[in-house]
């Protein structure tokens, strides 16, 4: 069943078209792979995904409902949570507290009933510690959760931020470049991270440089070149596609 | 309880201050006007420490509190009581309203719009002389009573500003410590993160807003209604300037920070003669200052600074690892 529907997408910045025509379906349950050379728009469709960019073009359906016109909170509300490639986390939390605020969703208390501190606010707040350290554990950090989040070393940050975005019990998550900048051993446990997003039936978009991720764990892969459509299929489609290997490769002269 | 240690230790200090020096003018007069600073900048703390927003013009709200218990008890012979209600709903509507424009902006913009907002205020309750009274101010404005006692002496003064003063802190760690102080401050932290986890971040800005002004508008009432007489003076530019210090000098986002920016802030014209002629510059130069040397603040510094050496009496601790935030380069 088609969770995440893009047709004709267009976005231009001025003259630059960023994107063009772009068109793809991600199924539920799938890791669908966007992959590309820099500035082939991968960064930009994440933004129009999440209500950072309006597309200048086409439309989005998310679980049959038009994302045209929704801010960011309302996206999220739908179900959709991201990672970010220049990481956005809370550096002014501790680690926990971060993975708290994705909780947000999840529950109700506002300035008044927080205000006054009553029970349902207590009780609230042990619900929301027991689903972040839930998804501290997932992603393997709970034992940092008291400490500062700026204290944390990038590979952590990471994973911080996918607890965070788990934390808020996604549909769908949007990973861009998780393993960008990780080492190997990192990079084992990013992958192993991701397959068990996978499992707990989480669709993930994922963009990613590090083909070798991007090939293991693909169930289909999106080429981009220059904001186009360059090819769609698994990942062994993908790699023998002579449209691919020329927009990495080059042709012969 | 652990989480409410500190404020049971300073509420405690409050209420024993008066019993064990009950006459000196110290501890009523002054120390009544410290706990009325404290809910400004208490309150102020939660939009510009917690929220990461800045305000210039939070006087504003002071003044519109102050001047609707004024009016409204002078003219209109109302309840001093229900005046402060009336003048907390009026600054509830004013600062949403304000709210609406201004929080579209951020940074030097915001800091631009609100001075404005506060000036414009200032002008309205200069020239509006025919119900403010004009610069000359309002005066005979009534005492508080509490169950048929007026509040007509110092002492009784600072016991009910106390109890507001206390109040306010603790609906300040309430917030802090909830999914509505997480929102605030993941609001500073990264913006488009928060709305990524599902934070309407117009409305968390805009309700923290007015939150903290109706902080002040409360403040504002207990303040007209102590000194009995108000004048435009009291809710101009500078003394915007000095709520912001408070809350700079103690410890952005840090509740006791604020408190303890407020008793310094307060305590210091009052002992230093000197610190009449050169008030503004003194607290220009502690604002630089104090954003140069110590961004988090004075009483953050100081308690860091205290945790460090009591952690070393008490053997290594270990040491965190270097921050490395800054790694990744955008491709």
């Amino acid at each position: 069943m088609t969770i995440l529907q893009a047709v004709n997408l267009d976005k231009h910045f001025g003259g630059v078209a960023a994107v063009t025509d772009l068109s793809f379906s991600v199924t539920e349950g799938e890791i669908y792979s966007v992959i590309g050379p820099n500035g082939a728009g991968k960064t930009t469709l994440f933004n129009m995904l999440c209500g950072y960019y309006v597309p200048s073009g086409g439309s989005i359906t998310f679980a049959g409902k038009d994302l045209a016109g929704m801010e960011t909170h309302q996206i999220a509300a739908q179900g959709i949570s991201r990672t970010f490639q220049n990481l956005q986390v809370f550096y002014n939390m501790t680690v926990l507290e971060n993975v708290m605020v994705g909780c947000h969703m999840r529950t109700r208390t506002g300035l008044i009933k927080a205000a006054l501190r009553l029970p349902s606010v207590i009780r609230e707040e042990r619900q929301v510690r027991e689903w972040s350290l839930e998804a501290l554990t997932l992603c393997g950090l709970e034992h940092l959760a008291d400490r500062e989040a700026g204290s944390l070393p990038y590979g952590e940050l990471k994973r911080l931020e996918i607890a965070r975005a788990l934390a808020s019990d996604p549909k769908f998550l949007a990973m861009d470049e998780p393993a960008a900048g990780l080492n190997d051993t990192e990079t084992v446990e990013m992958r192993q991270l991701i397959q068990r997003l996978k499992e707990r039936g989480i669709t993930i978009l994922l963009v990613e440089h590090n083909m070798g991720l991007v090939m293991q764990i693909s169930d289909r892969v999106l080429v981009l070149g220059f904001g186009c459509l360059l090819a769609e299929g698994t990942p062994q489609e993908v790699q023998n596609n002579p449209a691919v290997i020329k927009a990495y490769l080059g042709e012969d002269v | 309880m652990n989480r409410l240690k500190g404020f049971y230790v300073y509420a405690a200090v409050v209420a024993l201050l008066p019993i064990l020096f009950p006459d000196n003018y110290f501890v009523t007069v002054v120390g009544a006007t410290i706990l009325l600073n404290v809910i400004l900048a208490v309150g102020l703390n939660l939009f510009i420490g917690y929220a990461g927003q800045i305000s210039l013009g939070h006087a504003a709200f002071f003044g519109i509190g102050a001047y609707s218990s004024a009016v409204l008890t002078t003219r209109f012979e109302l309840n001093a009581w229900l005046a402060m209600l009336v003048g907390l709903g009026l600054v509830y509507v004013i600062a949403n309203l304000v709210a609406r424009p201004i929080l579209k902006l951020k940074g030097h913009y915001l800091a631009m719009a609100t001075l404005g907002f506060g000036i414009i205020v200032n002008i309205i309750l200069v020239q509006e002389s025919s119900w403010s009274g004009g610069p000359d101010g309002l005066g005979d404005i009534p005492t508080l009573s509490l169950f048929g006692f007026d509040i007509d002496t110092d002492l009784r003064w600072y016991g009910m500003i106390a109890f507001f003063s206390l109040a306010a802190i603790l609906v300040s760690l309430n917030i802090i410590d909830s999914r509505a102080g997480r929102e605030l401050r993941a609001v500073h932290g990264s913006e488009f993160a928060a709305q990524m986890m599902g934070v309407d971040t117009v409305r968390t800005r805009t309700n923290v807003f007015v939150l903290s002004a109706m902080f002040a508008s409360l403040a504002g009432s207990l303040f007209a209604h102590q000194q009995a007489f108000v004048s435009p003076e009291s809710f101009g530019f500078g003394f915007s300037i000095e709520i912001v210090t408070m809350v700079v000098l103690g410890g952005m986002a840090s509740t006791y920070g604020a408190v303890f920016g407020a008793i310094v802030l307060t305590l210091l014209p009052e002992t230093l003669v000197v610190f009449e002629d050169y008030e503004m510059l003194i607290f220009g130069g502690i604002l630089m200052g104090g954003m140069i040397f110590m961004p988090q603040g004075l009483f953050v510094f100081l308690t860091q600074k205290i945790r460090t050496v009591l952690n070393h009496r008490s053997g290594p601790s270990p040491k965190p690892q270097d921050a490395q935030k800054t790694l990744e380069c955008d491709s």
